[in-house]
């Protein structure tokens, strides 16, 4: 199998790895970086659990390439958090009850910022239509989208840092 | 609902504190199996049969071995050598590991292939050449059990039937029916449907050779029971008890589908076994929907006996449970037939007979209570249902036909007519709060005139009691396991706690209701006690999560052991204050003289007293270890209201509302029980309008991915109303009685009888869950309505 060079920035470290074509980016994200915050629960692009941020926008990272990511930046949940502050999201995912078995929740969580990213009042209907491909077997949906509707106020009422970080020259590689 | 007595720094019960545990998962920190990595690893993956039912002819790995990183190929013929390639089922049926000569069901797992990756495991699989010789399969369940059917098991049976099951008083029951005003029958299908949580089944399984110590990773909901299990399997090869240790690390939900032992465990463990490396095998979804054990798949002839006015004098059930190809279900071992004899609901009525007979068939073996106590999702919707096909037939309102035949608050503890005794409720008190908050005879009369306009909409009413709690041990086990649950608690010098439980989470937030139930026994804040579970090196023996047994039997266990400690904390603090025992009062958190509340010790002054300055000939510390046996089940109900408007064009149903009021007795943590009420209602909306799993004439599984096997998102899911009563337990420690299946199994009749409500007038008296737009579409073009 041939192996092809990356250079991924992931949530703000740039990475350069050597990886087989067919080496998916969810794969990539959890053995190869050991970021395992990203999750898999299905073989058909439906349950959302891998959802991560490419260049801002939210994929499944089940259904790419890690040489599709090639010079791109990718964020995952493990980069919500920054300088020791919970995201916005992340505060009201516990405030409002909005995970159980945890599961789904990065993949919700990473779909709920890209949509605030974008439209920071979103009403019912678009926060459910944002998170239609993000499955969750546990809350019942009710909480999530309080959840989503509570960082929206959140965020409105305060300045924050985008959780995307554009890609970058790979000055700092890890591996 | 009952007030907090607690402060809210000790936040005991009816606290809506928030989780301990949502601090590693929204950070992507949570341990789940597939994170787990250990030097060393291999992987496993799985080839599996296409074929339903096929002779193994030949078996050729060579292709697979000089596949680049594959390491090994493992047969039935190799496992057999060690005499693993057969497994006791939990109904003391066996079930193939790996198959010797002969496949059973479409996706069985046929060989494993042990690489250096998952990708060349994968490749390997692909590379497994299987010559097989199909045979015909056998797929309905009646067929099945005729004479002269393909046998599915002759290395058990020489028929396809399993077993035949009653309960109940037959002759008192046909009595009823031949004296009855009225009889309605119906035959009802509950399809076959799949767990599906977001986290597959995987293990890591870890044979150290030098220490001799075998320790797996594994998504499991019974920690203990599959360390016995491994022990008493593999004992003859050396894996005795006390040298295997299985951890259930995070677990992505459950559900009951975690409960069984799925031949990939196994094999996966018998490999680590033989190569002394540690062996990952993730399953993925298709294997998942495919191979995993289904739940329900009850055929069910049901008849309700009434009087001209309404009251409910009996009912007879006859269901045929098709058990696919080994008789695997997850039940206590009495009850192989589960709880489905609790069938007469929260009615009254003189007599019932329920007859259950099991059937063989070439699909999946299992049968596991989805969210459920063992079928008791069966039959409450046979009730449910009945219940409102008897008050249409009578041109009465449903609501009013229940309130008619409800059990009487007075009347508890009842006794049912086969033979279960439901400790408390007050039914009329539920379905009245539902009615009015959802405004009942205001939507009654939308719906007349919608009617007379010719739009479609409908009102349906499920009213449900459930059993929970398994179990006491005189009537419960499982592989003749008892099944009680356990806590151990020790509090520290400092006056911190560990509690670890003989149970297991997989998301409904112990580590937080745990701490609350200690809290409110000792006065030690929540925050401040730290809940354990899941390992068999350090948790207690208990028997696991599901069918809502963890509040009841190990939150009882909890309460108890913390008051063991509190018989103790008394003695020391007898000592300290210098009083008599008898002369002391508990309040939450202290003791105090008696008439003097400044003579006071609190229990962290007691725990560091404990280790320091306990009576002389008094043992050191402050711990207590309880294996609670539950003299009784709890019975949690409810009363659902779903209104659903059909579209005439599509026959899509649209749940418009959806109230649901539960009793499940004192609540521990509010937040806690609603979230776990949100899930059920929307894990009880999925089978009553998507889920099921299909199989063709040819035993081909139609639907094994997400892509066809349809799970409700946030645009399906109506936003839940919920509301309680409260009608504590009287033998529970904590009055708690247990919820979390509540909603699954009373939502889908709610939303079943909004339906045929809703198309009673076009000629309508059922239909089968999953309802579809196609089968409403149907209905809708045969009735001539048009749009
Ligand atoms: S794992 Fe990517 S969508 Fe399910
Ligand atoms: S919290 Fe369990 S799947 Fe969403």
């Amino acid at each position: 199998m041939s192996k092809h060079s990356v250079s991924v920035t992931v949530n703000g470290t740039a990475h350069r790895s050597e990886v087989e074509a067919r080496l998916l980016l969810v794969h990539y994200l959890r053995d190869e970086l050991r970021l395992t915050g990203t999750h898999i629960g299905c073989d058909t692009t439906h349950c959302g659990a891998c959802t991560v941020l490419l260049d801002g926008k939210p994929v499944k990272s089940c259904t790419l390439f890690a040489v599709q990511a090639d010079g791109r930046s990718v964020s995952t949940v493990e980069g919500l958090e920054l300088g020791g502050e919970l995201h916005a999201v992340q505060k009201a995912f516990k405030e409002e009850h909005a995970l159980q078995c945890g599961f789904c929740t990065p993949g919700m969580m990473m779909s709920a910022v890209a949509l605030l990213e974008r439209n920071p009042s979103p009403s019912e209907l678009e926060i459910r239509q944002a998170i239609s491909g993000n499955l969750c077997r546990c809350t019942g949906y009710v909480n999530i989208v309080k959840a989503i509707q509570h960082a929206a106020a959140d965020m409105r009422a305060t300045r924050h840092t985008p959780a995307y970080v554009p890609a970058q020259e790979p000055a700092q590689v890890s591996r | 609902m009952t007030m907090p007595h607690t402060s809210p720094e000790i936040s005991g019960m009816g606290h809506s504190m928030k989780r301990k545990e949502d601090g590693r998962f929204i950070r992507g920190k949570g341990n789940f199996v597939d994170d787990v990595v250990l030097p060393d690893m291999l992987f496993m993956d799985i080839a599996r049969s296409p074929f339903p039912h096929a002779k193994i002819l030949k078996i050729d790995s060579s292709r697979a071995l000089a596949t680049p990183g594959v390491l090994a190929v493992i047969t039935g013929r190799d496992l057999e050598k060690y005499n693993l390639h057969m497994m006791p089922t939990l109904m003391s049926d066996t079930q193939m590991v790996l198959p010797t000569d002969r496949v059973v069901y479409q996706s069985q797992e046929v060989a494993a292939v042990i690489a250096t990756s998952r990708y060349a495991a994968a490749d390997g699989v692909a590379a497994v050449d299987v010559e097989y010789d199909p045979l015909p399969p056998v797929v309905d369940p009646y067929k099945a059990i005729e004479k002269g059917s393909t046998l599915v098991r002759p290395d058990r049976k020489d028929t396809n039937h399993i077993w035949h099951w009653e309960a109940g008083d037959k002759a008192a029951t046909d009595r009823v029916f031949s004296e009855a005003d009225r009889t309605v029958s119906q035959h009802l299908y509950l399809p076959r449907i799949h767990v599906s949580s977001i986290e597959t089944c995987g293990c890591v399984a870890s044979y150290d050779k030098a220490n001799e110590k075998l320790t797996v990773y594994m998504t499991t909901q019974a920690p203990h029971a599959v360390r016995t299990v491994v022990a008493l399997v593999a004992g003859h090869v050396g894996l005795s008890e006390e040298r295997i240790r299985i951890i259930s690390p995070d677990i992505g939900g459950g559900f009951g589908g975690k409960v069984p032992v799925y031949p990939g465990y196994v094999i996966a463990i018998a490999v680590s076994f033989l190569l002394g490396k540690p062996v990952k095998w993730i399953e993925d979804r298709m294997e998942n929907l495919q191979a995993d054990s289904f739940a329900r798949d009850y055929h069910i002839d049901a008849e309700l006996a009434f009087k001209n006015d309404g009251t409910i004098t009996g009912m007879r059930i006859k269901t045929l449970a098709d058990h696919g190809c080994a008789d695997a279900a997850a039940n206590p071992s009495r009850f192989p037939a589960g709880l489905f004899s609790i069938a007469t609901g929260s009615y009254d009525m003189a007599a019932a007979h329920i007859a259950v007979d099991a059937a063989y068939t070439n699909k999946p073996p299992g049968g596991v209570a989805y969210r459920c106590s063992f079928r008791v999702t069966e039959a409450v919707h046979t009730i449910e249902r009945m219940a409102d096909i008897a008050a249409h037939e009578l041109n009465m309102d449903p609501a009013e036909f229940r309130l008619k035949n409800f059990i009487r608050p007075e009347q508890f503890p009842y006794q049912s007519a086969t033979g279960w005794s439901y400790d408390s409720g007050n039914y009329k008190a539920a379905l009245e709060m539902a009615m009015m908050k959802i405004g009942y005879w205001d939507l009654r009369r939308e719906q007349e005139e919608k009617r007379a306009r010719g739009e479609l909409m409908g009102i349906g009413i499920s009213s449900f009691t459930e059993a929970v709690g398994a179990g006491p041990s005189h009537t419960f086990d499982i592989l003749g396991l008892k099944m009680f649950d356990s806590c151990e608690i020790r509090i520290h010098p400092t006056g911190k706690a560990l509690a670890r439980f003989g149970t297991k989470s997989q998301g409904q937030g112990h580590e937080t209701t745990y701490a609350q139930i200690v809290a409110q026994e000792l006065g030690i804040p929540a925050a401040h006690v730290q809940v354990e579970e899941g390992d068999t090196d350090t948790a207690p023996y208990g028997l696991g999560t599901y069918a809502s047994r963890s509040t009841p039997t190990a939150g009882a266990a909890g309460a108890m052991a913390a008051r063991k400690i509190r018989d103790k904390a008394r003695k020391i603090a007898a000592y300290l204050l210098e009083a008599s025992e008898d002369d002391l009062e508990w309040e939450p958190g202290k003791f105090h003289v008696r008439g003097s509340p400044d003579r006071a010790k609190t229990i962290q002054e007691i725990a560091f007293a404990a280790y320091t300055n306990h009576p002389q000939g008094m043992e050191a510390g402050l711990e207590a270890t309880h294996y609670y046996d539950p003299p009784n089940l709890t019975f949690p109900f409810g009363s659902y209201i779903a209104v659903v408007d059909i579209d005439r064009g599509t026959g899509e149903v649209k749940v418009r509302r959806f109230v649901a009021v539960d009793d499940c007795g004192n609540v521990i943590n509010p937040m806690i029980v609603d979230g776990q009420i949100h899930g059920g209602l929307t894990q009880g909306l999925a089978p009553a309008l998507m889920e099921e799993i299909q199989y063709d004439e040819q035993g081909n599984i139609q639907g094994g991915s997400f892509m066809d096997y349809l799970l409700p998102t946030a645009m399906e899911t109506p936003s839940w109303e919920l509301d309680r009563t409260v009608t504590p337990s009287p033998h529970h420690p904590l009055g708690a009685k247990g919820v979390a299946e509540s909603p699954t199994v009373g939502a889908p009749p709610a939303i079943a009888n909004a339906v045929v409500d809703a198309l009673w007038h076009l000629g309508v008296r059922h239909i089968d869950i999953p309802i579809t737009p196609f089968k409403v579409w149907k209905i809708l073009r045969e009735a001539g309505v048009r749009d």
